[in-house]
Order: structure tokens, then C-alpha cells, then sequence
């Protein structure tokens, strides 16, 4: 699950040269400050945002670095000259007021260089917007419906072909739900896959989805509002009943990226993760066909249901034992 | 008590008479209610900050150790609407009702009977409010925001609408009382362009409440007969969209953000020039940054909203607006700054609360750059980068501005000085307690954890811990605010002085420390050098 170089998240972004190499340094040092970021699921002391694993997702990686970036400079200027103001102006090293309290010059100068500064981030953010807003071409179509607490996945359409009765619950696997009722006496450390701790972040049937596949998503919820939210993917899209939002994403890596629910939905709100598991377009035309067959008479994912929580598990190195 | 020499007005009370029921509850008196409002206010923040404690200890580590999810839900929602309409808003009130006559030079309030109203009907609200967690069914659950169609299904719905409808009513009346004395009530000489920052920020949030709080009345009524009288304003099903409830919140919600946060400035413009002996910088500035503060208040409310799914032109729109705001809150970070640069200084506890406050402020207003830009806000909606910005500009934002106004202003309300060595032994254990308790929660939320939850997966444990730490000691921090002034109002020996700070100007420093209980009973001449920035050249 790695990104490929850094410099590429800058260069993706259009605009003149120089900015690029602007936002392309930037990205660097802030990659430099947060180490290894480079995550696609959270892990222990992760301090920055990931930089996803989709055609979108450096978007709002880079955005969020050119930012803390611009922020950071700012903050040194401002609580620089705070600072030496606090130490050389002070009436105990004998420091004598003055009486100016204004100065036109200055005013016009810390007026103007926010302006031009909040310009180039909002061309920025406007660039990356336009993309995201952008759902045409899209070769799969995902139908994402919230409950209070679980998601349903419907799968509407794939390579311009309709696809029927492929659609099924997800919802919160079973060991993460034993350990998470009060005073449970089980231990959250325990809940593993693999190496990966999945606790409160696993489900019994995830959404499988295939790589390098625009994938659009028309999310709506039943009851409450929610909000369907993997980090991996750079974005988040409220479900809510009555509307019907559309995103997409295009997943290049396969793998396992794990989400929450992110609008506060009731009691279990906390409870409803989203698992989508990306696999290679063959794996996924096998899988969808396998749920296709009359013979499974359960529209879920056969192979997932006979070993519920654990098979998501297996994935992330080898998305194709699925078959 | 001291007492006004003359008592030209019909007062049917004499005040050295009055026993305890008639001085607080039926008091007029500006400074009586204004301390009212204050004690009120303190009382809701330590309700308000409990909540928050057990918030911090259910999630000091991951699994469910103390309460149940929902009771969870009920401490994430009340802990909001305790913090912002108990504690933060009426203390502002409370400070406002205290300082503006003082500060303009007038005798009281404008309307002083509705003043004594306006403070009383807060108990009712917030008894009413608290009442609901030991109801069956609960309190509400659904967050402060009270989105539907979640809110609705909370048995509490009707309390917690009839609750700020009450809040909302004794705003408002704050609200007129505020405009009516900054307005009509001035001492001869006291120009609008003279008056205090302080007060002109009062005027322009109280502008700000007037606008603002019939709308969330609106909101909470439609709310309302959504539940009981089969109406379908936001149900879908019924041709309504929940889409609209936050629509008509945010026009609500966004301008009360800057109600929270435009007296902080006021307050901060105060104590800066006072201790750094120098007069604030571009006084005009800072008066025409407030309101074009609060005129952008008024048109960026969906940029809490980037996710619900608005169309392009509509995000793009919010995104911009939004990003202006930090041209205006620059120019105040910035003036705060040059009034430093050139001064005086000394750092007593007023001052340290104002440094952290310019420095903290500023860090939330970073975040809030970042929030603003609509592909990360994406990343950011809803996670817990979400909960550290508003901390950040509430907690060392607004509270630090209130603490630091009360330390400013305590010597002249008791005629006694504070202990300054506890007050830096709270600021000191604030200052660094609060941000363990809220720069962790950056990470949390650039990770991916969502905010809301009582539990959370192993990933998120180290910060959260860290976090709740923090929680706990700044929580307990706040207990040596207390007993700072606790001891200032009844145990303290040191005096006050009139002027109480070397540098302080203005009208409120004219008066005695505590000021006669009717002041300026005859309006005082203004002395232009007096005033905190009496020095403008132009």
C-alpha cells in the first residue's frame, strides 16, 4: 500500500510550472516533517492525513500540506514577532511605551499578503473541487444506503451492463461488536487480522469494488443521516434520507480500506465501519458473477458469509483469494 | 457595598436595606446582574465541564468502560449546549452588563427591569434543559446541531426546544438592552468612534444576537411541530428535506460562532494596550474588522455543510466567502501584535491569558484556513480535526478571553486584589494542560477518527489517551480558578487601587474600586487622553 514518489502529488495539480514546484517542495517538507504517512488505513501515532490510494485522493493530501505549510510559515512570522515584542519591550528591561497606533504602510501590507496568499489556496481548492465534482464516465455504478447501523450496498451497474440482485447488508463484525458492549471484559488489542488491529473497523460482508475503475456512488440514507467516510478514498459524502448525493472514486491499489461512519447517527453510531476491499478487474468480474448465480439464494457474498469477519482479513495482501 | 453619594433616580428600594432575595432577585442594578450572569456562568462551566470529563474518561482508552453509547451521546450534546448558551454566552452577557455602563459613562442599563428578566428566565432554561437526564427517555442525544431526522426520535424533544426558546428570548432582551444603552445612554463626549473596543464589539454581537436567535427559534419550532403536530418540514417522506433543518441551523449557527468570539476580541483589545502601556493599534482597524467579521458571519453558514452534497457553484461560493474571513481576523491578530511591538510590557495574569489567547486563536483560526478549503474539508468534515478547531477557538479563544477578563476586571468589581501568584499557577497549568488536551486531537482527526463516538479503534488509543490526560488536568485546573476567586471576593486583604493597572485607561478606572453602586449618576466629562486609545493622532 504505497504511493509512488512524492513529488508526483504535486505535479498532478494543472497551472504554471513554478507553482508546482512550489506545491511539490511544500508537500516534500510537510512528507518530511510527518515521516512515514504514506498509510492508507489509520495507524498508531499517525499525525498527518494519508494521501489515499485514488486517482483523487492526493487532492486533498496535497491541498491539506500546502496549507499546514502556508500556516506554519505565517504562525513562525506572527508568534516570531510576538516573541521578540514579549522580550524586548518589556518594562522590566527598562522599556519605554511609544505612542504611535497606527501606521498606513504596514496596514496595507499585512492587508494585501493574506489576499494574495488565500488567492493562490482557494485556485488551489477550486482545481481540486472541479475534479472531485466531476461524476461523468463512470464504468460502475454503487448504490450506498445508511442504516441506523449498517450500510447496504447495491450494485446497479458494471462496464454498461445493469447488474441484479447483488446487494447486501453490511454492518459491524461480530467480534468487534462482542468486545465493544460495556464492560465486555475482551480485549479491543485482540481484535486482529493479520497484523491489522480491526477493531470497530472490520465488517461481516465489505463492499468489493475493482481497481482502475471509475466508480460512481449514489449514497442516500433510510432513517437518519450518515455519512459515508473512507479516508483512503479522500472524501466523505453524507447519506440522507430523501436526497441521493453522487461521488465517484478509482481506486488504483487493490487492498483492504477501512472507514466509520461520520455523521452522528444514534446509539451505535460509532459501530457502523465500512470495509472496501479493491480487488483486480478479473477477481472482481468472478466475484460479481459468483454473486450473480441463482444458485446462492442469500444475496450476500457467498464465500465472505462462510467465514464472516476473517475473510476481509486474508485480503489485503492477496485480494484474489476470493475467487 | 459602597454607595452613590446621590440617588437621583426613583428607585422604591433602598438598596442598604435589602435583604438577600431583594437585592439579587429582584435586582435593576447593572452590576448586581451583571455578577449574576457571571456566578451563573461559572456554575454552568463546571456542569458543562463534568460532561466533558466523562466524555475524556469513557474514551481514555479504547473499549466501553463507563457508560452506555447513548449516555455518551447525551454528554457530547449537553456538554455543548451547557458550554455554549450556559456558560460561554452569559458570561459575555454578564461582562457586558458589568463593564458597557461603566465604560460609556452611563448610570445603569438602558432597560433595567428587563435586565433583571432577561438573567432570571436562565435558571428556568437551564433547569428545564438539565431536567431531561432524569427524565425516562432521556436527554437529547442527537447533537447541539439537533439535525433531523435523528433529534426527532429523542423523547426530549419538546424540553430542549422550549429550553432555547427561553435562552433565545433572554438573549434577545440582552441583545436590546445592550444596543439601547451602547446607543442612547453614552456621556456627552463619549463619540461612537471613542467608545472602547470592548463595547463596540458588544454592540455589534448584540446586532448580531438580535439577527440571529429568532432564526434557531424558527429552526427548533419547525422541529417541534415536526415531532407533535404531524407537520413535515424536514421529513422527506412527507415532501419536507433535512437538508433545510441545517440550512436555517448554520444561518443561526455560523453568526452565533462570532457572537462567541467578537466580545473575546473586545476583551483582548482591553488588556493588551492596558499592559503594554501603549495605545491599541489602528483602533479604526479593529472597529471595522469586528463588523466586517460579523457581516461575513451572515453568508458563509454552509461551509459547515461541504458534505451534505451542495451543488459546485454553491460550495465554491462558501469556500471563498469563508476564506475572507481570514483577511479581516488577520488584521486583528496582526494590530494585537503591533500593539506590543513599541510598548511597556509587564505580564500579569490578565496579560499571560491575553498572550495565549492571540497565540491559541490564531492556531484555531489555522485550522479554520485549512477547514475552509473544500477538497480537505472532505478529509476533515466530522473528525475529530473538527472538534480540536473549535476548542481551540472557543475554549482558548472565548473561555481564556472570560478568564482573562475576570482577572482584569475582579480587582475593580471586589475593591480586592486577586492572588497574582495563583493566578499564574492557573494560567501556567491551563495554558499547558489545554493544548495536551486539544493539539492531539489534530492528529486524531487527520487519522480518520470520526467525532461523536464513545469508542474508537486501537490506532487512535495513544492520542486519545494523551488527550484525556490533558482533559482531566485542565478540568482540575480550573478548580484553582475558583478558589482564586473565591479568595479575591471574600478573603482577600490586598486593596485595589482605583486605576488597579498602571496602564489602564478609561472611564471604568475613573471610578472607585468596587465603583459606588449607582455610578456616573452625574455623566462625566470625557478626557480624551483618558480613554484607551485617546492617544489616535488622527
Amino acid at each position: 500500500m504505497t504511493v509512488g514518489g512524492i513529488g508526483k502529488h504535486g505535479i498532478r495539480f494543472g497551472g504554471s510550472k513554478h507553482f508546482r514546484q512550489v506545491i511539490g517542495t511544500l508537500g516534500i517538507i510537510a512528507l518530511s516533517l510527518f515521516g512515514d504517512s504514506v498509510l492508507a488505513n489509520p495507524k498508531p501515532g499517525q499525525l498527518n492525513l494519508t494521501p489515499g490510494v485514488t486517482t483523487y485522493s492526493d487532492i486533498p493530501y496535497v491541498l491539506n500540506n500546502v496549507a499546514l505549510g502556508v500556516c506554519v510559515v505565517i504562525g513562525i512570522l506572527v508568534f516570531g514577532a510576538m516573541f521578540i515584542a514579549m522580550f524586548r519591550f518589556r518594562k522590566s528591561r527598562g522599556a519605554v511605551a511609544e505612542k504611535w497606533s497606527h501606521n498606513t504602510a504596514v496596514e496595507i501590507v499585512w492587508t494585501t499578503i493574506p489576499v494574495i496568499i488565500l488567492i493562490s489556496l482557494a485556485w488551489l481548492a477550486t482545481d481540486g473541487l472541479r475534479k472531485f465534482s466531476d461524476t461523468t464516465g463512470a464504468q460502475m455504478t454503487v448504490k450506498v444506503t445508511g442504516y441506523q447501523w449498517k450500510w447496504r450496498y447495491d450494485y446497479v451497474d458494471y462496464l454498461g451492463k445493469p447488474v441484479s440482485h447483488v446487494d447486501f447488508m453490511s454492518k459491524l463484525d461480530d467480534r468487534s461488536n462482542a468486545t465493544r458492549q460495556l464492560n465486555s471484559g475482551l480485549d479491543p488489542y485482540a481484535v486482529k487480522v493479520g497484523d491489522d488491529n480491526t477493531y470497530l473497523l472490520d465488517v461481516d460482508h465489505p463492499l468489493v469494488v475493482p481497481v482502475d475503475t471509475k466508480i460512481r456512488f449514489v449514497i442516500t440514507a433510510e432513517d437518519v443521516i450518515h455519512s459515508w467516510f473512507v479516508p483512503a478514498l479522500g472524501w466523505k459524502m453524507d447519506a440522507i434520507p430523501g436526497v441521493v448525493n453522487a461521488t465517484w472514486t478509482n481506486i488504483k491499489e487493490p487492498g483492504v480500506y477501512r472507514g466509520q461512519c461520520a455523521e452522528l447517527c444514534g446509539q451505535d453510531h460509532g459501530f457502523m465501519p465500512i470495509v472496501v476491499k479493491a480487488v483486480s478487474k478479473e477477481d472482481f468480474a468472478k466475484w460479481l458473477a459468483d454473486q450473480q448465480k441463482p444458485a446462492s439464494p442469500v444475496p450476500a457474498p457467498a464465500s465472505t458469509a462462510a467465514a464472516p469477519a476473517q475473510t476481509t482479513a486474508q485480503l489485503p495482501s492477496k485480494p484474489n483469494t476470493q475467487g | 457595598m459602597a454607595h452613590a453619594a446621590t440617588h437621583d433616580e426613583h428607585h422604591d428600594e433602598h438598596h442598604e436595606h435589602l435583604n438577600f432575595f431583594q437585592r439579587w432577585v429582584m435586582s435593576t442594578n447593572h452590576k448586581d446582574i451583571g455578577t449574576l450572569y457571571l456566578v451563573f456562568s461559572l456554575l454552568m462551566f463546571f456542569i458543562g465541564g463534568s460532561f466533558a470529563m466523562i466524555i475524556r474518561a469513557e474514551l481514555f482508552k479504547p473499549g466501553m468502560q463507563l457508560v452506555q453509547p447513548y449516555f455518551f451521546n447525551e454528554m457530547t450534546t449537553m456538554h455543548a449546549l451547557v458550554m455554549i448558551f450556559g456558560a460561554v454566552m452569559p458570561a459575555f452577557v454578564g461582562l457586558g452588563n458589568w463593564m458597557i455602563p461603566l465604560m460609556v459613562g452611563a448610570p445603569d442599563m438602558a432597560l433595567p427591569r428587563m435586565n433583571n428578566l432577561s438573567f432570571w428566565i436562565l435558571p428556568f432554561a437551564f433547569a428545564l434543559l438539565l431536567s431531561t437526564l432524569f427524565l425516562p427517555g432521556g436527554g437529547p442525544a442527537g447533537g447541539w446541531t439537533m439535525y433531523p431526522p435523528l433529534s426527532l426520535e429523542s423523547e426530549s424533544t419538546a424540553y430542549v426546544v422550549f429550553a432555547i426558546h427561553l435562552m433565545g428570548i433572554s438573549s434577545i432582551m440582552g441583545a436590546i438592552n445592550i444596543i439601547a444603552t451602547i446607543l442612547n445612554m453614552r456621556a456627552p463626549g463619549m463619540d461612537l468612534l471613542k467608545m472602547p473596543v470592548f463595547v463596540w464589539s458588544w454592540l455589534i454581537t448584540a446586532f448580531l444576537l438580535i439577527a440571529v436567535m429568532p432564526v434557531l427559534a424558527g429552526a427548533v419550532t419547525m422541529l417541534l411541530t415536526d415531532k407533535y403536530f404531524d407537520t413535515h418540514f424536514f421529513d422527506a417522506a412527507g415532501g419536507g428535506d433535512p437538508v433545510l433543518f441545517q440550512h436555517v441551523f448554520w444561518f443561526f449557527g455560523h453568526p452565533e460562532v462570532y457572537i462567541m468570539i467578537l466580545p473575546a476580541f473586545g476583551i483582548i483589545s482591553e488588556i493588551i494596550p492596558t499592559f503594554a502601556r501603549k495605545p491599541i493599534f489602528g483602533y479604526k482597524a479593529m472597529v471595522f474588522a469586528i463588523a466586517s467579521i460579523a457581516f461575513l458571519s451572515f453568508i458563509v453558514w454552509a461551509h459547515h455543510m461541504f458534505a451534505v452534497g451542495l451543488p459546485l457553484g454553491a460550495e465554491i461560493f462558501f469556500m471563498y466567502a469563508t476564506m475572507l474571513i481570514a483577511v479581516p481576523t488577520g488584521v486583528k491578530v496582526f494590530n494585537w501584535v503591533g500593539t506590543m511591538w513599541g510598548g511597556s510590557m509587564t505580564f500579569e495574569t490578565p496579560m499571560l491569558f491575553a498572550v495565549a489567547f492571540v497565540i491559541l486563536f490564531t492556531i484555531g483560526g489555522f485550522s479554520g484556513l485549512m477547514l475552509a478549503l473544500v477538497p480537505a474539508d472532505f478529509q476533515y468534515h466530522d473528525t475529530y480535526f473538527v472538534v480540536a478547531h473549535f476548542h481551540y477557538v472557543l475554549v482558548t479563544g472565548a473561555i481564556f478571553a472570560i478568564i482573562a477578563a475576570t482577572y482584569y476586571w475582579i480587582p475593580k468589581w471586589t475593591g480586592n486584589m486577586y492572588s497574582e501568584f495563583w493566578g499564574k499557577v492557573h494560567f501556567w497549568n491551563s495554558v499547558v494542560w489545554v493544548n495536551v488536551l486539544f493539539f492531539p486531537q489534530h492528529f486524531l482527526g487527520l487519522a480518520g477518527m470520526p467525532r461523536r463516538i464513545p469508542d474508537y479503534n486501537v490506532a487512535f488509543a495513544n492520542f486519545n489517551m494523551i488527550s484525556s490526560i490533558g482533559g482531566f488536568l485542565f478540568g482540575a485546573s480550573q478548580l484553582i480558578f475558583l478558589g482564586v476567586v473565591i479568595h479575591c471576593v471574600w478573603f482577600s486583604k490586598k486593596k485595589a487601587t482605583d486605576r488597579v493597572w498602571e496602564g489602564a485607561r478609561g472611564l471604568e478606572w475613573t471610578l472607585s474600586s468596587p465603583p459606588p453602586h449607582h455610578s456616573f449618576t452625574i455623566a462625566p466629562v470625557i478626557h480624551d487622553e483618558e480613554l484607551a486609545h485617546g492617544h489616535v493622532e488622527d
